[in-house]
């Protein structure tokens, strides 16, 4: 009797140190959750109380196409710079491996530009890619000027605005460069000799050796990559209300929808029925990433 | 094997060719890494003709024109009379501080209970935990901003800062790595001479572990210096306004907003984030590295 009111207790100790938690998740994330599902099914303009009208925004997803050419940016902005993104911090990661001098400033130099706030950011590369005096099309010239190939004007051009929102996003990829490089930090050297030994060269040796032993890191970034990528909004939004005579719609993304609907439409139904699909969205690509990864991903005994 | 030993001389070479490529490449990296930064801090302390020019030169001409310049336009910038950087950075640092505070002290209390406690359901809570760190802000955002404009919050900083009291899993997640590194006979000492769980986790866990509680705060405090998101949202009045909804203000407000004078904000709205980088360099980079990994 009294072992289980010992216990009794210790159950109640450990639930109230993490009760902040548990109250944060109530309040800020189940419970809004929860209205949001709700609201799914409604139609709610805000200043009136919402009206159920089951399907009704969920059908309406289906022909909106304006959402759908946003969800259709978002996805070609997650299948071009999750590649691009882990090729890249990899191949840099694997540089700062080589065991140079100096490897604390070129770490540095490639994590800072991941502080820098994404309004910061976005004003920075609203010059930076400016068609007349931006310092991109200024490097373009001197480099190919004399056949006669000019720099777009990026950020007014709706073709160019998918690479630009690119180039930006790869300009913070340091965090990951920091993660890759501790990771390859890890890899046994033994490994790596007998790889030698065995007549391996070292491009071999990393497909075969130094690749599969860092995978689950690799998995690791590339699931928060997609769920970060599914949620790009604040450079699209500052670049597109700043380049006001580009096509708008070059720059909408999936958030951006979500936020029209949401603060700029007053349909909160609707913006919470794609808030919804964003959701199942984001569950759906992470358990397919796992369940694909189980043969490629090689987890150490 | 045989081509191993076969010639010392070529192998030197090929090593040195090797690490010229490789110094290369990170050089050039590291330039465009940087180079937006110095283009941006460049063109702050040009004129807006200067800056407006198609031919590069990183400085005004005269070079030493570059002081006079930063002068002019930062004091520009810091006293415009419809956008007030002044307010917004006073907000910020309003903000910054109260939620730096609380994702700390909330974090290590809720990781303390996950890491040196033993209770049924710790850890399917954990992984459950762990699982909410999935779920994309923008689901919530709509109904948070309805809950807290029914509260009477929205008008206020407090949806900014009040939530951060709650922790927040990957923080939890962090310092619970922490602390379990910590001996476990500390604490059974402590408990012996009459410890309650409050004084082991005050008077032991916290002060061994203040380089992971700084690395904690000083994230969030980045986080807070640059979210868009939480502003745009729960700030409806340009009076509460943070740096970073301010330097947007600053860009689209009437007239066209000269390029030296845009770069002058940017630097001052960006500044104190790298500032804070280079004094902490070493914790933060290593934090980013241990959490990643065992992620």
């Amino acid at each position: 009797m009294s072992h289980s009111r010992a216990q009794l207790k210790k159950d109640l100790l450990g639930w109230l140190w993490v009760s902040p938690w548990v109250i944060g998740f109530l309040a800020f994330l189940a419970i809004p959750m929860g209205m949001s599902l709700y609201y799914s099914f409604t139609d709610y303009p805000l200043l009136e109380s919402p009206v159920w009208i089951g399907m009704g925004n969920w059908k309406r997803m289906l022909s909106d196409e304006v959402f759908h050419a946003a969800i259709l940016r978002t996805a070609w902005y997650a299948i071009l710079f999750i590649p691009i993104a882990t090729a890249m911090a990899l191949v840099i990661a694997a540089l700062l491996n080589e065991k140079v001098k100096a490897g604390g400033f070129f770490q540095a130099a490639v994590f800072i530009p991941t502080l820098v706030p994404m309004a910061g950011s976005a004003m920075i590369w609203l010059w930076m890619l400016n068609g007349e005096y931006g310092l991109i099309n200024q490097a373009i010239h001197a480099a190919f000027g004399w056949a006669g190939i000019e720099g777009p004007n990026w950020l007014q051009n709706a073709n160019w605005a998918m690479p630009s929102i690119l180039m930006i996003s790869l300009w913070s990829i340091g965090q990951m460069v920091v993660v890759y490089l501790a990771a390859l930090k890890e890899v046994p050297d033994e490994l790596l000799e007998a790889g030698a030994l065995d007549g391996m060269g070292p491009v071999r040796r990393f497909f075969n050796i130094t690749l599969p032993m860092i995978s689950p890191v690799i998995l690791f970034n590339i699931i928060t990559l997609m769920i970060g990528s599914l949620q790009v909004f604040a450079i699209p939004y500052v670049l597109s209300a700043a380049t006001p005579g580009n096509d708008p719609r070059a720059m909408y993304f999936f958030t951006s929808s979500m936020y029209d609907n949401a603060f700029r439409y007053n349909q909160m139904g609707y913006a919470s029925a794609q808030a919804w699909l964003q959701l199942l969205i984001t569950l759906g690509l992470t358990a397919i990433m796992f369940a694909a990864s189980k043969k490629l991903v090689h987890y150490r005994a | 094997m045989a081509r191993e030993g076969s010639s010392t001389v070529v192998g030197v070479r090929r090593g040195l060719v090797s690490r010229v490529l490789v110094y290369g490449t990170l050089i050039v990296i590291a330039i465009t890494f940087l180079m937006p930064l110095v283009w941006m801090f460049a063109t702050s302390l040009k004129t807006a003709g200067e800056a407006s020019r198609s031919t590069f030169s990183l400085l005004p001409t005269p070079p030493s024109a570059a002081v006079t310049n930063a002068v002019k336009n930062y004091s520009d910038v810091w006293n415009d009379p419809t956008v007030r950087f002044p307010l917004y950075l006073r907000n910020t640092l309003i903000i910054a501080s109260l939620s730096v505070i609380g994702m700390t002290l909330s974090s290590a209390i809720v990781a303390f209970g996950f890491a040196r406690l033993e209770w049924r359901g710790k850890k399917a809570l954990f992984a459950f935990v762990l699982a909410t760190m999935m779920i994309p802000f923008p689901v919530v955002m709509g109904p948070m901003f309805l809950l807290f404009s029914e509260i009477g919050w929205i008008g206020s900083l407090k949806p900014l800062w009040v939530p951060a009291f709650f922790a927040n899993a990957f923080n939890v997640f962090m310092l619970r790595q922490f602390f379990m590194g910590i001996p476990k006979e500390l604490d059974e000492a402590a408990r012996i001479d009459g410890c309650s769980s409050w004084g082991i986790f005050w008077r032991i866990i916290v002060p061994l572990s203040k380089p992971a509680l700084a690395v904690v705060a000083l994230f969030h405090f980045v986080f807070v210096w640059n979210d868009f998101l939480g502003p745009l949202i729960f700030l409806n009045h340009q009076d509460q306004f943070t740096l970073a909804l301010g330097l947007q203000l600053y860009q689209s407000k009437a007239g066209q907003t000269p390029w030296n004078l845009l770069m002058s904000a940017s630097t001052l709205v960006i500044a104190p984030v790298l500032v804070v980088f280079l004094l902490a360099q070493g914790a933060l980079v290593k934090s980013v590295a241990t959490t990643g990994i065992k992620g």
